[in-house]
C-alpha cells in the first residue's frame, strides 16, 4: 500500500480531475501545501478583517436610529439594516461558491480539505445579525492560514475570533468580581460554554480526565476575551475575573489580568498528550476511515508531540503512513467533498458568469446540500459535521444527491461523453458496473448523474 | 394507498432487488396489543423544565435568581395550584383538561456532571447507565428487536436529523417529507439500482428511497436540470418555510395512522443560554404545535391509542446566569401526551428548591431515571416484561413502583 496519484487526489484531495496532474508523490503534496495559497488569491473570500467592516457599518446604522426614534431618519437607519443583513446574506453564497470553485481548479486540494476539517473542528456560528454570516471569513482568517502550522497557533488565532466567541457565548462571559462585574447594574457573570468547548471539542477531547472544577477555572481565566461593536477582538482586564485560575493542576494568572496568561494555558492544552490524541484520531477519522488503524493514529500522535504539535507534521506523518493508501474504497464524502470533487470531473471553465447570480448558487448548491444534510456553515452543535459514513447516507440524504447527480451537471454547462467522464472522474478505480452503467445509459444526463451517483464516486 | 399499490408494481417490475425491497418482506399486521403507538420526540440542546412546567407552588421557585418572573400563573396557564404551564405551552390546557397531557418533573439519566450535549444526548438515546459501554445501538431499536410482528414500516424516523435513539439491528423507515427521488427515469432507476450492489451502505440507503419516494418518483424525467432543480428546490423551500417541525408532525400522524406504530423525531432549539425570556419562547410554541398537529393528524380513535413523550439530555441550572439565560444543569422534565395517557397530573417526587436540595447547589436535583418512565410506557403500550425492558432495552435500570401513566 502506497502512494497513488488516484488516492491523493480522491482521498486528500478535491477529486480527480482530466485537466490537473496532480502530485507526484507525498514530498509534493506537503510541498504545494507550503507553497502560496494560490487559490486564495484566485478566488477570495472576504477576511474578517474586512467582514468586521460590515458590522461596524450596522452598528453605525442602529446608533442613527436610537438617536432619531420614531423619525424618518430612523426609518431609512432600519431599512438599510435590513439591506446590509441581505448584502451579507448573498455574499455568505458567493463565498460558498468561490469554495466549491477552488475545489475545482487546485493544484493543492490538501490545503482545501485541511481548512474544512479544522474550520469544523473549530465550528463557529455568528449567532445575530451579519454575524450570521461571518463563517467564511472567520475560516479565511483565523484557520487557513494555519493549517500546516503549529496547533497553538490555530487555537490563539480562533479564540480572538469574533465569531467563535459570539458562538460560544465568551462574548457575555464576564468575571463576577472583575471591575465590570461589580459595576454593571444587571447581574453578569461566568458563562463557561467556550471554556468547556475548548476541553471538550477542541483539545483534550471528552474521554480525557479533566473535571467540572478545570471546566469553571479555565472559563474564569478566559474572562477579557471579547469584542467591539466595531467587530474587533480585545482583551478586557476590567472583565477578567481576577487571581490565579489553576487548570489541570497548573496555576495561570495571578497577577494583572493579560491575554499573555490566556496563551500560556492554550499553549499547554495544545501539548497535552491527550490533545495529540484526540486531534489525531479525529483527523485519521476524517480523512482515512470512521474506524482507523491504531498504528496509524500512534504514528501521527507521536509526531504531533514531537514536533510541538505542528499540524503540518502530523499531516505528513498520516501520509507517509501505509494505511493511508489502502486501496478499497474509504470514508463517503461529505456534500461538500461530493459537490466539489464533481465539479472538478467535469473541468469547468474558470469563469462561469451565471454564477455571478447569488441565487443561482443558492438553487444549484445551498439547497441541495441542505437536502443532503449539510446546510452551509450551519451545523447543529458545535461538534461539527458528523464522520459516520452512516449519518450521511440514510435514504432521503441520498436521494438528494442521486437528484443533483442527475440535474446539477446540465445546469453547469455542456454534458461530457460519460466515458470519458468516467475516467477522468475515477481513473483506474473505476468498478466494471459504474462503466456498464456509463454505456447503457439512455442520455448523456442519466449517465453522468450515474457516475457521480455511484458508490465508487461517492467514496474516497 | 393508490401510490404505494403503484410503488410495489414498480419495484416488482425492475426485478433485480425487488425481493430485498423493505415493501416487499411478508408483512403480519398485528392487532390487539399491536394497535398502541409510541411517539418519542428528543429535545436537543437541553429543556429549561423549571421555565417550562413552573413550580410556582413551590416557594424557593421565586427566590432563585431570574426566576421570579416565571413564577406567576394565570388562568390559561395554572394546572394544580403547584405547577404552571410556560405560556407558549398554554394551548395545550384543553389537554391536561381532557386527560390528555401529563409530565414527569425531576427526571434525568444518569449522566452527571461534565453537562455536555453531545454525550448527553447519546445516553439519552442509547439509554445506558454510563459512557463506557459499547452501546452503539438506541434503546428505541432494542425494543424493536423484540417488538412482535415487526416489519418494515413498524418504525420511523422522521426528518433530516439522524437519531442515535432508533440506530440498530432492528430495521427503522427513514424519511423526510420533503425528500424523493424525483430526477431518475424508470431506467436509470435500474441502472442505479445495480450500482448500488455490493456496497451495503448505499444499496439499503437507495432501496429505501426508492420504497417511500411519492407520486414524484421518476416524474422529472422529461424536464431540463434547471427545471428540476427548480422543483428541488421548492420542495425545500416549503419545509424551511412551513416550520418543518407541522409537516413532520403531518407525515408521523399518515404513517402510525397506517401500518407503523412507533415514530420519533427531534426538535431543536432548546440550548438557551441567554435571554431566556424571548429563546425558550420559540421551541416551546414548536412543541406544542407538534402534539396538537398529532393529535388533529391522528384523530380521536388512534389519539386514544397513542402515548407522546418528550424527552431532553439534561435540565438546566436552578438560577438565571448573568445573560437571563440558563447554563447546562442536571434534573429536567418529560413532557407526555396521547389519548392513551391518565394525563392531568405531574409524576414527581418533588426535591425543593432551597440551596441545600439543590444538586450540587445549582441544578434541579434529579428524583427519578428518564428511563423508567420510557420503560413502564413500553410496558403498558406494547406488553413488554420489566425484565426484558431493565435487561434489554435499558440494561441496568431499576424500573421501580409502576407510576401509572396509562388510561
Amino acid at each position: 500500500m502506497s502512494f497513488t496519484r488516484e488516492i491523493a487526489e480522491i482521498r486528500f484531495g478535491t477529486g480527480l480531475s482530466p485537466r490537473l496532474r496532480g502530485p507526484r508523490d507525498v514530498d509534493d503534496m506537503m510541498r504545494r501545501l507550503a507553497g502560496p495559497d494560490v487559490m486564495a488569491q484566485r478566488y477570495r473570500i472576504e477576511s474578517f478583517e474586512d467582514f468586521a467592516k460590515r458590522i461596524a457599518r450596522v452598528t453605525a446604522l442602529w446608533k442613527i436610529r436610537r438617536a432619531n426614534r420614531g423619525s424618518e431618519e430612523a426609518d431609512k437607519a432600519t431599512q438599510k439594516i435590513s439591506a446590509q443583513k441581505r448584502k451579507a446574506r448573498k455574499a455568505q453564497q458567493l463565498w460558498l461558491w468561490q469554495a466549491l470553485q477552488r475545489r475545482a481548479h487546485t493544484q493543492d486540494g490538501l490545503r482545501e480539505r485541511l481548512a474544512f476539517f479544522w474550520g469544523d473542528h473549530f465550528t463557529a456560528r455568528g449567532k445575530v445579525s451579519v454575524m450570521r454570516r461571518a463563517t467564511s471569513p472567520y475560516v479565511e482568517s483565523a484557520i487557513r492560514p494555519h493549517v500546516a502550522g503549529y496547533f497553538a497557533d490555530m487555537l490563539k488565532a480562533v479564540t480572538a475570533q469574533p465569531a467563535l466567541l459570539q458562538y460560544l457565548d465568551q462574548k457575555a462571559s464576564i468575571g463576577p468580581t472583575s471591575a465590570e462585574g461589580l459595576r454593571a447594574k444587571k447581574p453578569k457573570g461566568l458563562n463557561e460554554n467556550l471554556a468547556r468547548e475548548l476541553l471538550e471539542l477542541h483539545t483534550l477531547g471528552v474521554e480525557a480526565g479533566y473535571s467540572q472544577r478545570d471546566v469553571t477555572e479555565l472559563a474564569e481565566l478566559l474572562t477579557g476575551l471579547t469584542y467591539d461593536q466595531e467587530g474587533v477582538f480585545g482583551f478586557r482586564p476590567d472583565y477578567a475575573e481576577p487571581g490565579a485560575e489553576t487548570v489541570l493542576g497548573k496555576r495561570y494568572g495571578g497577577g494583572d489580568a493579560t491575554l499573555a496568561d490566556v496563551h500560556a494555558a492554550l499553549t499547554d492544552l495544545a501539548l497535552h498528550p491527550a490533545t495529540a490524541r484526540h486531534l489525531a484520531r479525529k483527523m485519521a477519522v476524517h480523512f482515512i476511515s470512521d474506524s482507523p488503524e491504531p498504528a496509524l493514529v500512534a504514528a501521527m500522535e507521536a509526531r504531533y508531540l514531537a514536533s510541538g504539535g505542528h499540524l503540518g507534521e502530523m499531516t505528513r506523518a498520516m501520509l507517509e503512513h501505509p494505511a493511508a493508501w489502502a486501496p478499497e474504497p474509504g470514508n463517503v464524502k461529505q456534500p461538500i467533498d461530493f459537490m466539489g470533487s464533481a465539479l472538478r470531473a467535469l473541468a469547468l471553465p474558470q469563469e462561469i458568469e451565471a454564477f455571478r447570480d447569488w441565487r443561482k448558487i443558492r438553487n444549484t448548491f445551498a439547497t441541495p446540500m441542505r437536502l443532503m444534510g449539510q446546510t452551509w456553515e450551519e451545523p447543529l452543535g458545535p461538534d461539527g459535521w458528523p464522520e459516520a459514513d452512516s449519518a450521511w447516507i440514510t435514504p432521503q440524504r441520498f436521494a438528494a444527491r442521486v437528484d443533483w447527480a442527475m440535474n446539477a451537471p446540465q445546469a453547469l454547462g455542456e454534458l461530457p461523453d460519460p466515458r470519458a467522464l468516467l475516467t477522468g472522474a475515477l481513473g483506474n478505480r473505476a468498478p466494471e458496473a459504474v462503466g456498464f452503467a456509463a454505456n447503457a445509459a439512455e442520455d448523456r444526463r442519466t449517465g453522468v448523474g450515474l457516475i457521480f451517483a455511484s458508490p465508487a464516486f461517492q467514496r474516497m | 394507498m393508490q401510490s404505494t399499490l403503484n410503488r410495489r408494481l414498480f419495484l416488482a417490475g425492475l426485478g433485480c432487488t425487488a425481493a430485498a425491497s423493505p415493501l416487499l418482506t411478508p408483512v403480519t399486521f398485528a392487532s390487539g396489543i399491536g394497535e398502541n403507538r409510541l411517539v418519542v420526540i428528543i429535545l436537543r440542546g437541553a429543556m429549561d423544565g423549571l421555565d417550562a412546567l413552573r413550580p410556582y407552588g413551590d416557594r424557593g421557585f421565586a427566590a432563585l435568581k431570574g426566576r421570579a418572573v416565571q413564577a406567576v400563573a394565570s388562568e390559561a396557564t395554572e394546572l394544580d395550584g403547584f405547577y404552571a404551564l410556560h405560556p407558549a405551552l398554554a394551548g395545550l390546557k384543553p389537554l391536561w383538561q381532557a386527560g390528555e397531557l401529563g409530565f414527569a418533573h425531576a427526571v434525568s439519566t444518569p449522566y452527571r456532571d461534565k453537562r455536555s450535549h453531545f454525550d448527553g444526548q447519546d445516553m439519552l438515546e442509547a439509554g445506558g447507565a454510563d459512557l463506557n459501554g459499547n452501546m452503539r445501538d438506541g434503546w428505541l431499536n432494542r425494543m424493536l428487536q423484540s417488538y412482535p410482528g415487526l416489519h418494515s414500516e413498524t418504525a420511523y424516523a422522521v426528518g433530516r436529523g439522524d437519531m442515535l435513539l432508533m440506530k440498530g439491528a432492528a430495521p427503522v423507515a427513514n424519511w423526510s417529507p420533503d425528500a424523493g427521488l424525483y430526477g431518475l427515469t424508470p431506467q436509470g432507476l435500474r441502472l442505479a439500482e445495480m450500482l448500488m450492489e455490493g456496497d451495503p451502505l448505499f444499496e439499503a440507503a437507495f432501496g429505501e428511497a426508492l420504497a417511500l419516494s411519492g407520486e414524484g418518483l421518476g416524474q422529472m424525467a422529461q424536464e431540463s436540470g434547471d427545471m428540476a432543480m427548480a422543483s428541488m428546490n421548492a420542495a425545500a423551500r416549503a419545509a424551511g418555510q412551513g416550520g418543518g417541525h407541522v409537516q413532520i408532525a403531518e407525515f408521523a400522524a399518515e404513517k402510525l395512522k397506517g401500518a407503523s406504530r412507533i415514530a420519533a423525531f427531534s426538535l431543536n432549539g432548546w440550548d438557551t443560554h441567554a435571554n431566556q425570556a424571548r429563546t425558550l419562547t420559540r421551541p416551546l410554541s414548536r412543541l406544542s404545535e407538534v402534539i396538537l398537529g398529532l393529535r388533529s393528524g391522528l384523530g380521536g380513535d388512534v389519539w386514544g391509542k397513542t402515548a407522546v413523550v418528550a424527552m431532553t439530555e439534561f435540565g438546566r441550572t436552578a438560577r438565571l446566569n448573568g445573560n437571563g439565560g440558563s447554563d447546562h444543569g442536571t434534573g429536567g422534565l418529560m413532557v407526555m401526551a396521547g389519548g392513551a395517557l391518565r394525563g392531568g397530573r405531574v409524576w414527581a417526587d418533588w426535591p425543593g428548591l432551597g440551596e441545600p436540595e439543590l444538586y450540587q447547589r445549582r441544578d434541579l436535583m434529579p428524583t427519578r431515571d428518564v428511563r423508567a418512565y420510557s420503560g413502564w410506557l413500553m410496558r403498558g403500550l406494547f406488553g413488554f416484561e420489566t425484565g426484558f425492558i431493565e435487561r434489554v432495552v435499558f440494561p441496568g435500570l431499576d424500573m421501580g413502583a409502576d407510576p401509572g401513566l396509562l388510561a
